[in-house]
């Protein structure tokens, strides 16, 4: 097959292109230019798209003898995951961009792209296995659980999975370095990257203030309807977070208070003991099938964060008020700090089955 | 590299000799490096001692732009104002625009017609606004994306009625067109795009003009520029200019054809190609065609694939291909000008090379029309 294998100039990438040339694919490696102005230097472990990261790649396509170019979607990127993290944001939700890029970008922009320009598929280090059955291909969680990143490709609908090559699946990180430090990828001692590309130096709400502005409002015990303090503004709030509320009046009995909700509406920030952030009931929007869609209740797990523990849940398809489709989930057991905007993403044992965009959640 | 300049270049490789040092050694390798500036120098039409050694041409322009400005403005305060063509190469963009940033000047783009050649009108009216402002003037020899030529004989007879210095990046012109350096009070050229080595070029710099330096050390090349000379690469340089001006006639003409025939051939092939820059001063050898409804990145991998070989707009360092701001300044849209490549011949070029591409190009265009333009 023609690959495009796409390079973050990490190591993941860099060992998934190497084991598709091993494969016997003609492979091209492709460099994703995401930001408008790269910062020229990789700070920590943060970001993935400096000048470095682009020589680093260049670095891994010669070391593998494969054509390497750099797209420009830094466009689409800003359009597509940047201006809609805010706006997620800014309307009360807790988006993730990461999902939203592997759906709107690495997914559909590169894939389109590649697949008009005569290519096959194309090929990323994401830990997650595509399993070809009978009825077609199935996504399914990595062998690696501490690296599983099939939540984030949960988004995937698919012709999505049908382009996608995901090599790294079956394998675990420790052994993907090592391969890449036998293979002569000087990227393998890279450390691996995480928090948000685009925000530099990692102050996510001061980034966002900058943004979106000051939206005040006040910060109101959820139980007895106190008002407590005032807030800047409540993008820098997440359900479930407990940090930087800055509350003078200590909660009877000194009990912890974290955030349990956001009212866009008067801009409060709602807060109060954990029990209310457990919640068993959940539900989203806006389906996303990797396989069939789900026509009848499924007894399987869901995932309500990345990196978070699957509960077992009853997931039925729904269709809301506005007569948009929905997916409802039961918990098996209590679930705590479900953010609205995040992925819900329903598995079947190993198996990812679809996703929706949680909306609400509830307690019975 | 040619031929002549290899030799030359593997014959100082081999033996020692710091052109600089007293000894014997060091009087060998100085003697090659005075030879071949005055080779250098004969080709140009000036004497050997305006020949000035550099890094390159991106060095030989920030000398000139930089050192020119800094030496005006101090001797006159009132010197601000730089005039640059808006289609310069990033060597000259870049700097003139540091002076802009860094140290007041006043930076004033010069405006291109849409076939990117300098409107010599506006230029004198902008001159004889305040020439006494005027530190100096750039305005180069021929732009490397689109070939055209410009007018630098009107442009010199008009910075000399006002007795402004002028530069002239002539990188692209050496052993393309004839470079008469006298025409100009500075001027640069480099090695590897007449057949030499990388990392060597000159700037040509009449003598009696006052420079600052960019480089403080041992003051070897006249005080104006320091770092000790490479006589191998200096000697390859001077081979590969003196070969190029030997059968520069013969050569350009004959490229001149294949190129003609190139951009006849791909316009009689395929629709909705326009061709960009003056179709009749131009240099030689650069056909810059734009592809309705092509991304240029698209194409390029496309056509490398298929073993062709061609560049979008001037080879950029981060990657991320902008608009080409020659383009832009011609008048041509974003869209329009990310769907630009740059045919490139030379002496080693073929009439089968260019049917190699006329066989690849249509299925690739066509490939590259279904992915869709740059947004």
């Amino acid at each position: 097959m023609k690959v495009v294998a796409a390079l973050s100039g990490g190591v993941d990438s860099a060992v998934a292109a190497a084991r598709a040339v091993d494969a016997g694919h003609d492979v091209t490696g492709i460099h994703l230019a995401l930001a408008r102005s790269p910062q020229s230097h990789r700070t920590g472990a943060r970001g993935c798209c400096t000048l470095e990261d682009a020589r680093d790649a260049r670095r891994v396509a010669d070391v593998l003898g494969i054509p390497f170019y750099v797209w420009d979607l830094s466009e689409r990127f800003a359009e597509e995951v940047i201006d809609d993290f805010v706006e997620e944001y800014a309307a009360g939700r807790t988006p993730n961009p990461c999902l939203r890029c592997n759906e709107r970008i690495k997914f559909t922009a590169v894939l389109d792209r590649s697949l008009a320009l005569g290519f096959d598929a194309v090929a990323t280090g994401h830990y997650a296995r595509i399993v070809t059955t009978p009825d077609g291909r199935e996504l399914h969680r990595a062998v690696d659980p501490a690296k599983d990143q099939s939540y984030v490709l949960g988004v995937l609908d698919r012709d999505q999975l049908a382009g996608a090559m995901l090599p790294l699946g079956a394998s675990f990180k420790t052994d993907v370095r090592e391969e890449a430090a036998r293979r002569g990828l000087l990227v393998a001692d890279k450390p691996d990257s995480h928090d948000i590309c685009f925000v530099p130096g990692g102050d996510t709400g001061a980034w966002l203030r900058d943004r979106i502005g000051a939206a005040p409002g006040d910060i109101v015990d959820a139980e007895s309807g106190e008002t407590l303090g005032r807030h800047e503004g409540a993008f820098a709030f997440t359900v479930g977070q407990r940090r930087g509320l800055g509350i003078g009046t200590p909660a009877p009995e000194g009990a912890r208070r974290y955030v349990v909700g956001v009212d866009t509406g008067t801009a409060a920030v709602m807060v109060g003991p954990p029990v209310l952030l457990e919640v068993d009931t959940v539900i989203g929007d806006r389906p996303r099938w990797c396989g069939p869609a789900l026509d009848t209740p499924l007894e399987g797990q869901v995932q309500l964060r990345a990196h978070g523990e699957p509960v077992d849940a009853v997931v039925a398809p729904a269709t809301g008020a506005d007569g948009a489709a929905q997916l409802v989930a039961r918990l098996r057991e209590r679930a705590r700090g479900v953010a609205p905007g995040q992925a819900m993403v329903v598995y079947d044992g190993t198996r990812v089955v679809g996703s929706v965009t949680i909306t609400t959640s509830a307690r019975r | 590299m040619r031929a002549e300049a290899l030799a030359a270049m593997t014959a100082e490789l081999t033996t020692v000799g710091n052109p600089s040092s007293l000894h014997t050694s060091g009087r060998r390798a100085r003697r090659v490096v005075e030879e071949s500036r005055e080779s250098i120098a004969s080709v140009l039409g000036v004497s050997a001692g305006d020949v000035v050694f550099t890094s390159g041409g991106t060095e030989a322009d920030n000398l000139a732009v930089t050192g020119l400005y800094r030496a005006r403005h101090a001797a006159d305060a009132r010197r601000t104002r730089v005039l640059a063509s808006s289609v310069e190469h990033h060597a000259v963009l870049d700097p003139v625009e540091h002076l802009g940033t860094a140290e007041g000047a006043d930076v004033e783009w010069l405006e291109v017609d849409h076939l990117g050649r300098l409107r010599v009108d506006l230029l004198e009216k902008r001159l004889a606004e305040d020439p006494a402002s005027v530190a100096l003037v750039a305005v180069m020899w021929a732009n490397n994306e689109v070939g055209t030529t410009q007018p630098i004989t009107e442009v010199a007879a008009l910075c000399a009625e006002h007795g402004l210095p002028l530069h002239s990046d002539a990188v692209q012109a050496l052993g393309q067109l004839d470079v008469d350096a006298s025409t100009v009070d500075s001027l640069a050229v480099s090695g590897h795009k007449v057949g030499g080595p990388h990392g060597v070029g000159a700037l040509v710099l009449r003598r009696g003009l006052a420079l600052e330096p960019l480089l403080h050390g041992g003051g070897q090349e006249r005080d104006v520029r320091s770092g000790t000379l490479d006589a191998p690469s200096i000697a390859g340089f001077a081979a590969a200019v003196l070969a190029s001006a030997a059968d520069r006639p013969e050569r350009t003409e004959r490229v001149r054809r294949l190129r003609d025939d190139l951009v006849a051939r791909i316009v009689a092939d395929l629709d909705g190609v326009t061709r960009n820059g003056d179709p009749v001063d131009c240099l030689p050898g650069i056909a810059h065609l734009s592809f309705e409804g092509c991304a240029g990145d698209a194409l390029l991998l496309l056509l490398d694939a298929a073993g062709v070989e061609c560049s979008r707009g001037s080879a950029c360092s981060a990657g991320v291909p902008q608009p080409s701001h020659v383009l832009l300044a011609m008048g041509m849209d974003p869209v329009a000008a990310k769907s630009s490549l740059r045919f490139s011949l030379g002496r080693t070029s073929t009439p089968s090379d260019v049917d190699r591409l006329l066989e690849v190009l249509p299925a690739a265009v066509a490939r590259a029309r279904r992915a869709g333009p740059s947004r």
